[in-house]
């Protein structure tokens, strides 16, 4: 008997991905765990538009006036702050996670455009340091790595008390990526699943997290700029207390983070995405006349200078960006495709880092599958893409008439749905309508 | 002899003054008073000089510590010798929690006793308690070697690695995936060795050793209770 497809009704409750997951972890017993970020549709910041200028704004001329675009993070504590010639950095993510090609590739690029890379968990490489001008070095739960040189070879420090991805999770790191470098950096066995901690070892609240920080500035006799990262959940009491306890640079994670390896669930059910984060922290650090004293830092899921624009204009002073980086890198590009079907995926739809397997040669230990990746030529494909989202950027600011990229500010946007006009906290086009705004 | 007042002297001008010395210098004792349970004191040195402190200490002193041999002669707060790199931190009184968190190498010894924490995430060093330790102490301890001369307190060594714990008292209760395991010639050696080193007399026979059962390292479903 044949079937008529158009007699075929899926359920609304258990679609094919649903009924397929409960056969998954019948199975297998686990929760799925995997990398890249939340799939899901999230309001994002192509919610949002940029309102050129036209009579009642004046442009700055293409290609032709200035628009700056180098920012300067860290001068409330730091003896050395940070200077960048872009607003867009390389968010942290580890040697284990990433290759050794994909390090150095990353660090070169960043190296180019005059940016920062920061490291991960997992320690730093040399060939990190060695291919990095602008190093960040993150401080996190599992403290793999962490030494007082490193420290100090070090450009910033980044506490990191949670990711976008997982916010209150720890890392993981399955065993088939722990290589003998990768286990003897983390003082691990080989092979096995490294599950880090959630929390800190030796600090538990924001009063605690004052003192770890003075520590780190003695270790570093007050030179380097003390950044704090969070996962976006409560943004408002989060910001201020990191800038209670003494953050030079506070980095806000939304939930579209990605990740090299994190329960699903905790990807897609965690979280508030990156578009109300910004604007709660931004409005944060306004309550504590901190804005632009301590600096802003936001990532998630920022994937084009449009975007880039965007969070600037709703007060951040810089983004930090992973998944892009990776895909600029040659993730989910459509080549070696019988090695995605290795793994059970497609070119477009692979979260597969978690595997070790990593078709394109970023996120492996396998030293066959990361010859795919020459460090020389990911540096030039990462470079050619933060460049596209400078030039990006610039061309909206330049239409907005604005001479600096950080001149960029709330009234040149509008929102294109409620969701995000309440979110942003910015008009829904067409109206001057901000949901929450004078009781409506 | 150096003596520095810390009634007198700020902690910034202390760390900056002992991390500046360089490596050939003749100043190579130092006495602190007043801590006043101040924190951060002589935090991330790396030069083979001694410093005995006299008085309380707050959070992380003697953090990231390499090649010093520091003294405190009083107590002291969370995270004592944090991350320890080498060399040796020696607290005559009792310590606070996390004493020795994530320490990759050198000794740290507490007389008295400590808190929660002890040893949390150790990654290589040696650690000797005179007393006893809190809950949770040598949580997913890595490396390296905690003797604890008293009792220690609820889930000793929960997902530990494969640091070696040594206890010759009561253990309250032993944390997920750490079982008691044999005491055989080589650790009763090793364990006589630390504690020589610590300067605390006692049996090693008396104690008995604990380390990981290695069944949560590779997630089994069959396990899954025990997460």
């Amino acid at each position: 008997m044949t079937v008529d497809p158009s007699s075929l009704r899926p359920s609304h409750s258990f679609p094919p991905q649903v009924i397929q997951e409960i056969h998954r972890a019948a199975d297998q017993g686990v929760y799925e765990i995997r990398g890249f970020g939340a799939k899901r549709k999230l309001p994002t910041f192509d919610d949002l538009v940029l309102l050129g200028a036209s009579i009642s704004r004046y442009p700055l001329e293409g290609y032709r006036e200035r628009c700056d675009t180098n920012v300067v993070l860290g001068t409330r504590h730091a003896a050395k702050p940070i200077e960048l010639k872009i607003p867009i950095t390389v968010a942290g993510m580890s040697f284990g996670a990433l290759g050794a090609h994909a390090k150095e590739a990353i660090g070169r690029a960043c190296t180019a455009m005059g940016t920062s890379s920061t490291t991960g968990d997992g320690g730093m490489t040399p060939e990190e340091r060695l291919s990095s001008k602008t190093l960040i070095y993150q401080v996190l739960p599992s403290r793999y790595g962490l030494n007082p040189d490193d420290l100090r070879r070090a450009d910033a420090i980044e506490v990191v008390v949670g990711q976008g991805a997982k916010p209150g999770g720890g890392g993981m790191l399955l065993g088939q990526k722990i290589t003998e470098r990768v286990a003897g950096m983390r003082d691990l066995p080989v092979g096995i699943d490294q599950r880090s901690a959630s929390r800190h070892p030796d600090w538990t609240g924001p009063d605690d997290l004052t003192i770890k920080i003075q520590e780190l500035r003695e270790i570093t006799d007050w030179e380097k700029p003390i950044y704090v990262k969070v996962g976006a959940t409560r943004v408002t009491y989060d910001v201020a207390l990191a800038v209670k306890a003494g953050a030079d640079v506070i980095v806000v994670d939304g939930m579209q983070g990605g990740t090299a390896a994190t329960q699903d669930v905790f990807i897609e059910h965690a979280g508030i995405p990156t578009l109300p984060a910004v604007r709660l922290a931004v409005e944060a650090l306004k309550e504590l006349d901190m804005h632009r004293k301590v600096h802003l830092i936001v990532s998630g899921g920022i994937k084009s200078g449009a975007d880039v624009a965007k969070a600037l204009a709703m007060g951040a002073d810089a983004v930090a960006i992973g998944v892009a980086t990776l895909i600029a890198l040659g993730c989910n590009r459509p080549v070696y495709v019988e090695d995605y079907h290795k793994i059970g995926t497609e070119p477009g739809y692979c979260h597969h880092c978690h595997t070790g397997r990593c078709p394109v040669g970023v996120t492996t230990q396998d030293p066959e599958l990361e010859k795919r990746l020459p460090p020389e030529q990911g540096a030039r494909m990462l470079k050619n893409y933060l460049t596209t989202m400078t030039l990006e950027l610039q061309t909206l600011a330049r239409a907005c008439g604005k001479s600096h990229v950080l001149n960029l500010e709330p009234e040149d946007l509008a929102a294109l749905t409620v969701e995000a006009a309440a979110m942003a906290q910015v008009p829904l086009a067409g109206t001057n309508w901000i949901p929450g705004r004078n009781g409506y | 002899m150096i003596e520095i007042d810390l009634d007198q002297t700020t902690i910034r001008d202390l760390n900056q003054r002992l991390h500046r010395l360089p490596a050939d210098t003749n100043e190579r004792a130092w006495h602190i008073f007043n801590p006043k349970g101040r924190h951060a004191i002589a935090v991330g040195l790396d030069l083979p000089i001694t410093i005995a402190i006299d008085g309380h200490v707050g959070f992380y002193c003697g953090g990231m510590n390499k090649q010093a041999e520091i003294l405190i002669n009083g107590h002291a707060g969370p995270g004592v010798a944090e991350n320890l790199m080498s060399g040796t931190v020696r607290v005559r009184g009792n310590a606070s929690q996390s004493a020795g968190a994530s320490a990759r190498g050198g000794l740290l010894v507490v007389e008295g006793d400590t808190s929660s924490r002890c040893g949390i995430s150790m990654k290589g060093a040696d650690i000797v308690v005179g007393g006893s330790v809190g809950h949770m102490s040598a949580f997913m301890a890595q490396r390296g070697n905690l003797v604890v001369c008293g009792d220690a307190g609820r889930s000793l060594g929960d997902s530990i690695y494969e640091a070696r714990l040594f206890v010759r008292g009561r253990v309250d209760s032993l944390g997920a995936d750490c079982i008691q395991k044999e005491m055989r010639a080589e650790h009763l050696e090793a364990l006589a060795k630390l504690l020589d080193r610590a300067g605390i007399r006692a049996n090693p026979r008396d104690f008995k050793r604990y380390g990981s059962a290695r069944k949560l390292y590779n997630f089994n479903v069959d396990h899954a209770a025990a997460y």
